[in-house]
Order: structure tokens, then sequence, then C-alpha cells
């Protein structure tokens, strides 16, 4: 294992069960090894930015808790259960049982940096299409707890709007409340405001901040610097596919001894 | 001089042939349907020995004449012992499935082209969406990829049926009595081609007309969510 693994750094962490254990994640894209042996553990209610400059792996570590990336080795476990792997054709893990996986990504939303909103469905119908088809929950009480999702993300008159009608920071919070209707233990954001013009990301991060102090459990991939130091109570900083940084805001951000954090929020 | 008395009776008897035409377009573009989405989801697939069937079948049916396969089908069958002992017999010795299965091969091929680009334009990132939220494979393609393959095929697809309905009038070569083959049998009575192929032409028109505008609704049905606002856009029209 070559990521040094720093303690957790908040008080919950003694008391509060581990959302999500990654162990020793290893990507390799072709030959370039992308993230070199990851371990950490995310407790429950713990929000956590993940910094990095592009190309540190901190998109491919996010997209590998949920499989949308096939990790080259290493576990992922959600919520105490682990995702069952098997060596693929390309020598990446593939799951061993979809079924298990479909199940585990229930419990574990993403949102895209590009928003990903099903461009031929209204927003309602996004944001009702987890819980009603992959969950199989009564359609009606579906409906009106979309309905209620969106009124929280502050676009519930664009219920029955389209993708393409919306702005982005507007489409970016459906996207939200689409992953808020899954009810998940765990939410991934993969850059969630880098495809908005300034003047929206504000809407999104009000948005982010207001769940983040619901106490649920976040994984951030952002170059918000103010998100991480105010929002967030975990900062990881990768680089090169190691862990060079994991304590709290305070101390990382404050008193980090890592010449290559202090450099890159210099910026 | 046109003769438009003549015309009229002409006419009479081409309508006739209506019924036919639109039977060999709509079955024959309904199973191909069936074939194309078929053909482009084994052209995409990872399996090899798959994508080297479709491959084949596209190439084989885009390569040669329709007109070469409807003789192929309705001569060359019964050629084979196999065939003529097995219950495709009853079908194959009826030139109206022979000129079905032809037109239906025939658009099977090309359509799986047009349905192949529409699977390939859906947006990667919509399917991850699906995915991350733990949606099963059979449920992706049913509710996102091929909801958004189809409206993104629809136009061309259109115009592959409209294609197909003209290619019915090589039916009438084996004997089929659509609108064409009324027409040749009118012209082998009386002599009189221009005045019989400008009234068959103008059926198939309205025919194609029909068809053309049921796609431009449906069109714009299902693509309401690409739309800009319509109020704003009569707006447009009427400044412009």
């Amino acid at each position: 294992m070559s990521a040094s693994v720093s303690a957790i750094p908040m008080d919950i962490a003694e008391t509060s069960a581990p959302a999500v254990q990654i162990g020793d994640l290893h990507k390799n894209f072709g030959g370039l090894e992308v993230l070199k042996g990851l371990t950490f553990d995310v407790v429950e209610g713990q929000v956590v930015s993940i910094l990095g400059s592009s190309g540190s792996g901190k998109s491919t570590l996010l997209r590998c808790i949920n499989f949308l990336e096939a990790p080259s080795s290493g576990t992922i476990t959600i919520g105490g259960e682990t995702v069952r792997t098997k060596v693929g054709k390309t020598g990446d893990l593939v799951p061993a049982d979809i079924g298990q996986l479909n199940r585990l990504r229930t419990s574990v939303g993403m949102v895209f940096q590009n928003f990903n909103l099903w461009s031929h469905k209204t927003v309602l119908e996004n944001v009702m299409e987890g819980p009603v088809f992959v969950q199989g929950r009564p359609e009606a009480e579906c409906r009106e707890e979309a309905g209620e999702f969106l009124a929280k993300v502050g676009i519930y008159d664009k219920c029955d709007a389209y993708p393409a009608h919306l702005s982005g920071g507007q489409q970016q919070r459906a996207a939200i409340a689409r992953v808020l209707a899954m009810h998940p233990a765990v939410m991934l954001f993969d850059e969630p405001t880098s495809a908005l013009d300034p003047e929206l990301v504000g809407e999104v991060l009000k948005v982010m901040r207001a769940l983040a102090d619901e106490g649920r459990t976040m994984l951030v991939v952002t170059h918000e610097m103010g998100f991480a130091r105010e929002v967030s109570n975990r900062v990881i900083f990768l680089e090169k596919g190691t862990i060079e940084e994991d304590g709290s805001p305070e101390d990382v951000f404050g008193a980090s001894k890592s010449e290559r954090f202090r450099k890159f929020i210099a910026g | 001089m046109i003769d438009f008395a003549f015309m009229y009776e002409a006419l009479i008897r081409l309508v006739g042939g209506v019924p036919l035409t639109l039977q060999l377009s709509l079955i024959a573009s309904a199973f191909g349907v069936i074939f194309a989405v078929t053909a482009a989801l084994m052209q995409l697939s990872d399996s090899r020995v798959l994508r080297a069937i479709a491959d084949a079948y596209v190439f084989v049916i885009r390569g040669t004449p329709l007109l070469v396969q409807i003789f192929l089908i309705y001569y060359g069958m019964g050629q084979f012992d196999f065939i003529r002992h097995s219950f495709l017999w009853a079908l194959l010795r009826e030139p109206y499935w022979c000129a079905i299965f032809a037109l239906m091969f025939n658009t099977g091929a090309y359509g799986s082209q047009i349905v192949r680009g529409g699977l390939l334009s859906v947006p990667k990132g919509q399917i991850e969406a699906a995915r991350s939220c733990g949606m099963p494979t059979v449920m992706i393609y049913r509710r996102i990829i091929l909801p958004l393959a189809i409206r993104q095929a629809l136009p061309a697809y259109g115009n592959e049926i409209i294609l197909l309905t003209k290619a019915t009038s090589l039916a009438s070569i084996i004997t089929m009595m659509e609108i064409t083959g009324v027409a040749a049998k009118m012209i082998a009575e009386t002599y009189r081609v221009v005045e019989v192929f400008l009234v068959a032409g103008g059926l198939y028109l309205l025919i194609n007309f029909v068809l053309s505008r049921g796609v431009a609704m449906l069109e714009r049905r299902l693509m309401r969510h690409t739309r800009t606002d319509s109020s704003t856009r009569s707006v447009q029209r009427r400044a412009a």
C-alpha cells in the first residue's frame, strides 16, 4: 500500500459506522497507473472534499466507488457490504454479481459534472424514474415526494420542463433532486459546479451546503476551495494517484506539511 | 392530348391496387424494424460472431439490387428440397410473402444503419446516470437508450419507410397486383402509358405525402424536449 492514511480527524469518526470503505484501490489505464493503492474509510455524516490537480485521479476514484469505472484491484465496501468482483477480460475487476452491484448502487447517488439528466424526460419524470422503475415504489407516492425534493432544491416550478429548457444551475439542482429521490446513504459529486457559469455556481453550492447541514454523507470532487474549507469536514488531497493530505479543513488548509498542496492552493 | 375521362377510369382501377401497396409497405416495415434493431444491436455487441453475422447481412443486402433479391427469393427458394418440405414453403410459394420477405430483409439492412447511428448518438453520460442509480442493463435499453435512439433516428427512418413504399412497386414483377402491377396490366390492355403512369405516380405521391406528414407529426410529438417554447417560436416567425 503506497498511500499513507492519516487518522480520521472527526469526533464522529469514533462512533459512526463506515458508509464507504476503500481498500487498496488501484486503477490503471493501459500502462498508466492513475490510482496507486488508496485506502480510506468515510464514516456516516462525513462531508469529504477530494481535491487535486487534473490527472491526479480524483474523478477516477469517485467513479470506481460505484463501478462506473472498473478498478484494477482493491475492494469497495458500501454500508459494510463489499462489492463482489472477479477479474474480467481486460484484467480489471468486473462485478461478479451485477444484481448485488445494482442494489448497492441504489444507495450511492451520483451527481455528474455535466448533469446527465435524461433529455427525453421532464424534470419530474427524471426524479421519479429511479424510485418508480428501479426501486419499484408506488408511483403516486414517488410523484409527491419528487415534488418535495424539487421544491427543496428550489425548482418546483420547473417540474414539467425538459432539461434542455433549464439553465445549467437548474439542471444540476434537478440532478441533485433525482439523487435524493433514491434516498441514498452516500452521495458522490463529480465536479458538480465545473460546467456552470460563475453566476450559477452559488445556487448549486447553496443546495449542497444544505445537504451537508442535514448530516448527509457526501464525497465531493471539487475545485471550489470555499466549499472544501467551509462546508466539508474532511479534505483529501490526491496527487499522482496517492493521498498526499487527509485531515480536517483547518489542519489541511492551515498547516499542511505538503509542499505540493501549498502550491496547489496558492494557484 | 391527355384524355381525362380515361385518366379517371385509370384512377378507379389503380385505386384498387392501393390496399396491397399499403399492406406490403406496412407489414414489411413493421417486421423490418425488428430486423433493423436486432442487426444494429448485433453490430454494436461485444461478440465477434454476432457482429460478423450482422455485418455480412448488411453487406449482402445493401450490395445487391432489391429486384435481384426478389427474384432470388421468388424463383430460388423452390430449388431447395428442405425449404419445399418445411413449413416455410406454405409462405414462400406465395408471391405475396416472397415480396414481403424481400422488402423486409431489405429495409432491415438499411434501417439497421439508421438505428445504429441513433444508438451511437445516445450521450454516454445519460447511460452512466442510469447505471449509477442501479438500473439493470435491459431496463437501461428500454427506458433510456432506445427511446433516445429512436428519437434521433426518426427523421431518417421516415425516409426509409418512404423508400420502402416506393420499392413495393417492384413486387409487380412477381405478379403482385399492387398499384404498379395494375398499371402494367392496364397499359398492356390499352397501350396508354403516359396517362396510366401519371395516375400511378400521383397515387404514390399522395401515399407518401400522408406518410411524411405522419412522420413529421410523430417527430413533433417525440421531440418536444428539444423544442424551444412554441409561443416564442411563432413570435420569431412573425417577426422574421
